[in-house]
């Protein structure tokens, strides 16, 4: 990594390195819960999506889900991971009111996916982000505090929804390199279908452990764990706070307590949670209700076999076969709905003009409304329509964006707006010397400055020409004509 | 024909099916008897009424091919059944009404037979005596006074008096066969895996079995063929092929090879048990089996391997009771002072005790000294027994170290009360069948159990030599009604 990307936290002429390292909780997309039949879609009425063993009733046995454990896999396979042949699920043993069992089951000692990687394309370059493991766990209900003044309420909505904790090693080092993890997680974890990463949902949460160090020192400092960050923007700024909160102490002479943090959003910092000395003691046993997940290599080939290209692959394939830039490339494969949509259009119209269109008009009309691609006012199939056009100079470029302004309202089809118009480019080369005659007739003296060697009047002629076939004239015919005329 | 209540399962559903009983007059019979037997605290919840309407339409259109049609039996209140309360024995679950049913009573049903009510047992089946249920003791049968043993005390009782034609128990540490010696009665402790778990309040979850609980050997294989099946909803259930075990009992065994474990010869064991053991020894012989001295080696540390595996998952079981979803709640100012006065008023003296013992021992710092270390101790238990099933086809064992004690007289010596335990926990932590057939009495005419136990799955071999002992030792429940009232 170059040194002008370096993230660095200066104090009187020292330079603090800041290491972070994330705890990912991804939910995992399923029609139904971990180890339950209940469904787990987003905003249903409060404690209805509970089944007997949700609500953790007497008698009650969790039932392993096997589509989530072959969703964990795939995601797995895409983070380039080992897949542990046997896990185990374990109990965390804690008493919360959202938590009816009293124990979460979770994996702690096997989990079901090992060590991995994920590439980030970081301005300066690539950069490799180790990951340590991948496990399975439920998620907890929701208590809800504001409701009724005198008692907590308690939805069990979300109780024993399938998690993905993803835990990355200590291998970032800035908040950009948090933004382009996180992005990138997300990313081949929609390729793969395995988690919508809806943050605003809650599918995509973090745990942000950050510590710092004197730049140069190979030893790790004191790390917080501040828990449940939900979105990128306040990861961001919970590891600057925090960062500057440990170096301030460090700065004082004091020692950092290895605790875990809540970041306040409002206020802008980190506060304690709890210490080290009072965190709870889970009491993790392997859960006695649960088999040890034996996983086969059958599975695993099955389920490799239906992995689809990820973002690095893609990206690779763009480079080579559509000859894109990297950054141009990295763009259109950071989204698996952009990519289709550029695979889309493509498949009827030249590449670079598409890379062009959508990366910059469609991007910027996108951004505008503040709309996802999946729901673009212009379709793969108009857009490579209106590329058609200018690629066989129907309409110039210029034409194409009014054509394009008009086609946002109602996904309309160029060809019908470019007849309807008239738009379609004058390309008859005797209609264009007729309009060169004429522009060449009204302005008999500056043809003689022209003549007389003033060669910028070139310009003026193209212009002139142009204005005089209303924008439609083909520019490369009207060069070509002038210069035949002028200089015959 | 003899009087209803004394009848076998066999010859109830002879008699159904001969159409010489119906099952209203057999209800109705076990109920009179019933109200006649307070005394004995068997019942904690009774179903009579919702019985005989059962009984009645079962009559109106009987299905005589059910397995047991028409049958009443009461069950042990661990067993949750729909719209019935369940207790598990304690003040926590007092008010507790499932709306669904356990797949092991629901196997009862599906065969013909009809809820009599629920029986007593120790709070959630931590007891060797019935002392613990916050619904108050069990009186054995036997005589006054004497314990029915735990956990399931209520059943051994129910059955001995003859309140129920069988009834189902289950068995953590030997829980159906000690109650079972202790009544003169029969418990079979089936293979981990057979029972399916669904809806049975959990105990100890790997350990925890359901089981029959029988007057004789054969209703015993009737029971078990019942309420052993493969279930979705138990991950630990076993898919495997189950006998015809009724179907396929025989008193042929011989040529079957029994081990005789020297292991299980203890310090301070009474003569009678010896004596006991000696005679099942020869019956055994008698019936052609050939007798195999075999070694466990690891017996010795079944006890206290038991008493923290078992704790261990108690205490994470346990924590769903908080007082927050349903079950008791003791109202506090805020959500710890809410769990505190809950399960401290909530739970019994014995529970929270195990509690406390499993909580310690899977705390970090101890966990790799008790909870692994047992966890290894216990494979080398289960080691024993397949190195010792390689050379004989079952094992011969007494199934308590004592008779039958008086109530009250270990309630303050849990030790000497977890002894209790000492021949029929190594059989939970192997996850093998075993059963305990009456074989004998002691000086006061108490009665004792023998205990075989078998290799995975060979529930039919262990019923077989039962059968096959039962015939020879021809034993004979000295029971006087004393409780009786009119």
């Amino acid at each position: 990594m170059s040194k002008k990307s370096e993230y660095i936290i200066e104090r009187e002429n020292k330079q603090y390195e800041v290491i972070i390292g994330l705890e990912v909780h991804a939910q995992v997309t399923s029609e139904s819960k971990l180890f339950s039949q209940s469904s787990t879609k987003f905003g249903a009425e409060p404690n209805t999506q509970v089944s007997l063993v949700d609500a953790a009733f007497p008698g009650m046995l969790p039932v392993i889900n096997e589509f989530c454990v072959e969703q964990a896999i795939k995601t797995g396979i895409g983070l380039k991971a080992k897949i542990n042949k046997k896990s185990v699920f374990d109990r965390k043993n804690y008493f919360y009111a959202d938590l009816p069992q009293g124990y979460q089951i979770s994996q702690y000692k096997y989990p079901i996916v090992g060590e991995g990687k994920v590439i980030l394309d970081m301005p300066s370059g690539q950069k490799e982000i180790g990951i340590e493991r991948l496990h399975l766990e439920q998620d907890a209900g929701k208590s809800i505090h504001d409701i009724d003044p005198n008692n907590t309420l308690v939805d069990l909505n979300r109780s024993g929804v399938a998690l993905m904790e993803i835990v990355s090693k200590p291998d970032l080092r800035s908040p950009d390199e948090v933004n382009v993890y996180i992005k990138k997680l997300r990313s081949i974890m929609r390729y793969l279908g395995t988690c919508d990463g809806n943050m605003q949902e809650g599918s995509l949460r973090a745990d942000v452990n950050v510590s710092v160090r004197l730049k140069g020192e190979t030893e790790f400092g004191t790390r917080c764990e501040i828990k449940n960050v939900n979105s990128i923007k306040f990861m961001q700024m919970a590891i600057i706070s925090e960062a500057n909160r440990q170096i301030d102490l460090l700065e004082e002479g004091k020692e950092i307590d290895q605790e875990t943090r809540l970041f306040d959003t409002k206020r802008n910092e980190t506060r304690s949670m709890r210490s080290k000395e009072d965190a709870h003691d889970y009491r993790y046993f392997p859960d006695p209700d649960l088999l040890p997940l034996e996983i086969s290599q059958d599975l695993i080939e099955k389920i490799k076999s239906d992995i689809p290209e990820l973002p690095d692959e893609k990206k690779k394939r763009f480079i080579d076969k559509f000859n894109l830039s990297p950054y141009e490339a990295t763009i259109l494969v950071s989204d698996i709905e952009t990519s289709n949509f550029f695979e889309e259009v493509i498949k009827n119209s030249d590449v670079k003009l598409a890379t062009n269109w959508i990366t910059g008009e469609l991007f910027a009309v996108l951004n505008e409304k503040n709309l996802e691609i999946s729901q673009s006012p212009v379709s793969a199939k108009n857009l490579s329509k209106l590329i058609n056009l200018i690629k066989d100079g129907t309409i110039s470029g210029k034409i194409a964006k009014t054509v394009f302004e008009q086609m946002i309202d109602g996904d309309q089809d160029p060809l019908i707006i470019v007849k309807e118009k008239g738009l379609k480019q004058e390309s008859d080369p005797k209609a264009i010397e007729v309009l060169i005659n004429k522009v060449i007739e009204n302005n008999s003296d500056k043809v003689a400055e022209y003549k007389s060697g003033k060669d910028k009047l070139f310009g003026f002629f193209v212009g002139q020409a142009m204005k005089e076939s209303k924008g439609k004239g083909n520019p490369q015919l009207i060069n070509k004509i002038l210069k035949e005329k002028l200089n015959g | 024909m003899s009087d209803i209540t004394s009848q076998s399962l066999f010859e109830l559903t002879s008699n159904i099916k001969e159409k010489k009983l119906s099952s209203e007059e057999i209800t109705k019979a076990f109920i009179n008897r019933a109200e006649k037997s307070k005394k004995l605290n068997v019942y904690v919840t009774e179903n009579f009424e919702k019985a005989i309407d059962q009984s009645k339409k079962f009559d109106s259109n009987p299905n005589l091919d059910f397995k047991l049609p028409g049958i009443p039996i009461a069950v042990k209140d661990l067993f949750c059944t729909n719209g019935v309360r369940t207790t598990a024995g304690s003040k926590i679950l007092n008010n507790f009404v499932p709306t669904y049913e356990s797949t092991v009573t629901q196997n009862l049903w599906s065969q013909g037979a009809i809820l009599l009510g629920k029986l007593n047992c120790d709070e959630f089946a931590m007891g060797s005596s019935n002392e613990t249920s916050f619904f108050g003791n069990v009186q054995n049968p036997v005589r006054e006074n004497l314990v029915p043993g735990g956990s399931s005390g209520g059943s051994s009782a129910a059955v001995a008096a003859n309140l129920t034609p069988v009834t189902i128990g289950t068995d953590t540490g030997g829980s159906i066969r000690q109650p079972a010696s202790f009544t003169g009665t029969v418990g079979l402790k089936p293979t981990y895996g057979s029972c399916s778990r669904y809806g049975i309040v959990a105990f100890a979850s790997s350990l925890d079995q359901a089981g029959p609980m029988t007057k004789n050997v054969k209703d015993c294989s009737m029971l078990l063929e019942v309420i052993s099946s493969f279930d979705r909803k138990d991950s630990t259930s076993i898919d495997y092929k189950r006998n015809n075990y009724s179907k396929e009992l025989s008193k042929d065994i011989k040529g079957k090879k029994i081990g005789i474990p020297k292991e299980y010869r203890v310090d301070n064991m009474p003569i009678e048990i010896e004596q006991l053991w000696k005679n099942g020894i020869a019956y055994a012989k008698d019936c052609g089996a050939e007798i195999i001295d075999i070694s466990l080696p690891h017996t010795n540390y079944a006890l206290p391997t038991y008493y923290i595996v078992a704790p261990a998952e108690a205490s994470s079981n346990l924590a769903r009771y908080d007082g927050v979803k349903y079950g008791f709640r003791s109202p506090g100012q805020n959500l710890i002072e809410m769990y505190e006065k809950t399960r401290s008023e909530g739970f019994g003296d014995e529970v929270k005790r195990r509690i406390m013992i499993g909580t310690y021992v899977l705390s970090s710092g101890y966990y790799d000294a008790y909870y692994l270390k047992a966890q290894k101790v216990r494979q080398l238990i289960k080691k024993d027994f397949d190195d010792a099933f390689s050379k004989v086809d079952a094992i011969l064992t007494p199934s308590t170290p004592s008779s039958a004690f008086k109530i009250g007289e270990k309630t303050n010596d849990p030790v000497s009360m977890y002894l209790n335990d000492i021949f029929t926990v190594p059989i939970n932590l192997a996850g093998l069948p075993g059963i305990s057939i009456p074989a004998g009495k002691d000086k006061n005419n108490y009665p004792l159990g023998l205990q075989v136990i078998g290799k995975p799955f060979d529930e039919q071999n262990i019923l077989n030599i039962s059968y096959a002992l039962e015939d020879k030792i021809n034993f004979k429940n000295d029971i006087s009604d004393w409780w009786l009232s009119e």
